[in-house]
């Protein structure tokens, strides 16, 4: 696989959001405004490339048995540098996320692309598909803040649109709005996209908690997923 | 007296953690299939929440507070979660066997539950003491309970009817869960008034 390639199949064919159907919680909580989304999305990204360049970096070093702690100390301590810097620079943005920037730790795009990709792959590799990963992530938020805001509050980031401000529907950019919208898009992509990843693409292993679950919760959400084929 | 009522019911209800703040939707959307797994499953979140907090909280007070180590918080909570988890899985199987057999498979997918890691920072946020800290965990992991028991009895209708194609498996599951938030909405107001 090329690097082209490589960063491109997190943009579209394998989508952490709307086809891994990873890191779902942000995803909804994060995109009721378009700049609160592109926070978000950049957030995670700057974690998921240190955190796989690092991880991918040490991977012949970290026991196999306790990698999974391992990665998660890694990963926090990131989260912990980001949330210092948006902090610092960006207070806004971290009043509007609030407690979902520090959640970046249990975000499990973060830590199946550790466990999927960076325990495996050389270090350039891991970075280019930790931004791959990252830009679809951050489109997938943009996607569903720009409906949920132009048709919801009647703005785009922030600046409000000459009819839709008059009628804008409000209930989209409450808690329901983001189920709803969430539904419509991954209906839309299973729809129109040509490309049904395989199971084995995505399996079990990609999910943190493979290991222990046993298939009780995350396997099932996965196994609906490419039911539709 | 009143403010701990509350802060239950607004936990429960209002700012309830799936619905509203959209906290642990991976255990909402994948273990809610059926009643007796959701309700296991919500059973041992209301568990691990208390003693998260019952944990963390003197941890943040009297450990991170005092030394000035605020921003360590987020790597010291996941991972005393995560400790916490093990532990609790260890004792329990070691001493009651047949808690650990119906519990048991959910502890370990509760350890990256953003619900439970949520919880124990919003307690330190909103700048809770103790008591009313362990009352909103307890008013969330209800607030848990009550929305994988809902959904999963909404869930069982949905199951086997006439969908259109690429609506069906999570997209309907999605829509579902909208409706269901939906009447979680009406609440808004109720509480405050109650006691005014």
């Amino acid at each position: 696989m090329n690097t082209a390639q490589n960063f491109a199949k997190g943009l579209i064919k394998e989508n952490p959001v709307l086809v891994l159907v990873l890191g779902t919680c942000p995803t909804l909580a994060t995109s009721t405004s378009v700049i609160n989304a592109l926070g978000m999305g950049a957030a995670a990204t700057v974690v998921l490339l240190c955190s796989n360049i690092v991880i991918s970096a040490l991977r012949k070093v970290i026991p196999d048995k306790v990698r999974i702690p391992c990665y998660i100390v890694l990963i926090a301590g990131f989260v912990t540098m980001v949330q210092m810097l948006v902090k610092a620079f960006a207070p806004d943005l971290d009043k509007s996320l609030g407690i979902y920037l520090p959640l970046i730790v249990v975000n499990c795009i973060i830590l199946g692309r550790a466990e999927m990709f960076a325990n495996k792959n050389k270090v350039f590799d891991s970075a280019i598909d930790a931004l791959g990963m990252g830009a679809g992530f951050t489109l997938a938020l943009f996607l569903m803040a720009a409906i949920r805001e132009t048709f919801g509050a009647g703005t785009f980031c922030g600046i409000e649109i000459p009819v839709l401000i008059d009628n804008h529907i409000s209930i989209l950019t409450m808690a329901p709005g983001g189920f709803f919208v969430f539904g419509l898009l991954i209906a839309a992509v299973n729809k129109f996209g040509k490309h049904k990843p395989k199971k084995k693409d995505f399996g079990c292993e990609g999910c943190p908690q493979a290991a222990s679950c046993g298939k009780t919760g995350c396997g099932e959400i996965k196994e609906e997923a490419t039911e539709n084929d | 007296m009143t403010k701990l009522i509350i802060i239950l019911l607004s936990a429960v209800f209002i700012n309830n953690y799936v619905l509203s703040r959209f906290l642990g939707i991976c255990p909402f959307l994948g273990v809610s299939k059926k009643l007796d797994s959701a309700t296991g499953m919500s059973i041992a979140v209301i568990f691990v929440m208390l003693m998260a907090t019952a944990v963390t909280y003197p941890i943040q007070i009297f450990l991170l507070n005092p030394n000035d180590l605020g921003y360590l918080q987020t790597i010291v909570f996941i991972l005393v979660i995560a400790a916490l988890v093990q532990l609790v899985e260890i004792i329990l199987k070691r001493y009651i066997p047949s808690l650990h057999k119906s519990l048991g498979v959910y502890l370990p997918l509760i350890t990256t539950n953003c619900a439970v890691l949520g919880v124990t920072i919003l307690n330190i946020d909103e700048g809770y003491s103790f008591l009313e800290a362990m009352v909103n965990s307890l008013g969330s992991g209800l607030g848990f309970f009550l929305a994988m028991v809902i959904f999963s009895g909404v869930r069982s209708t949905i199951e086997g009817r006439d969908i259109p194609k690429s609506f069906q498996g999570l997209p309907i599951t999605l829509v579902a869960a909208a409706i269901t938030s939906l009447s979680f909405l009406g609440f808004g107001g109720i509480i405050e008034n109650l006691f005014a």
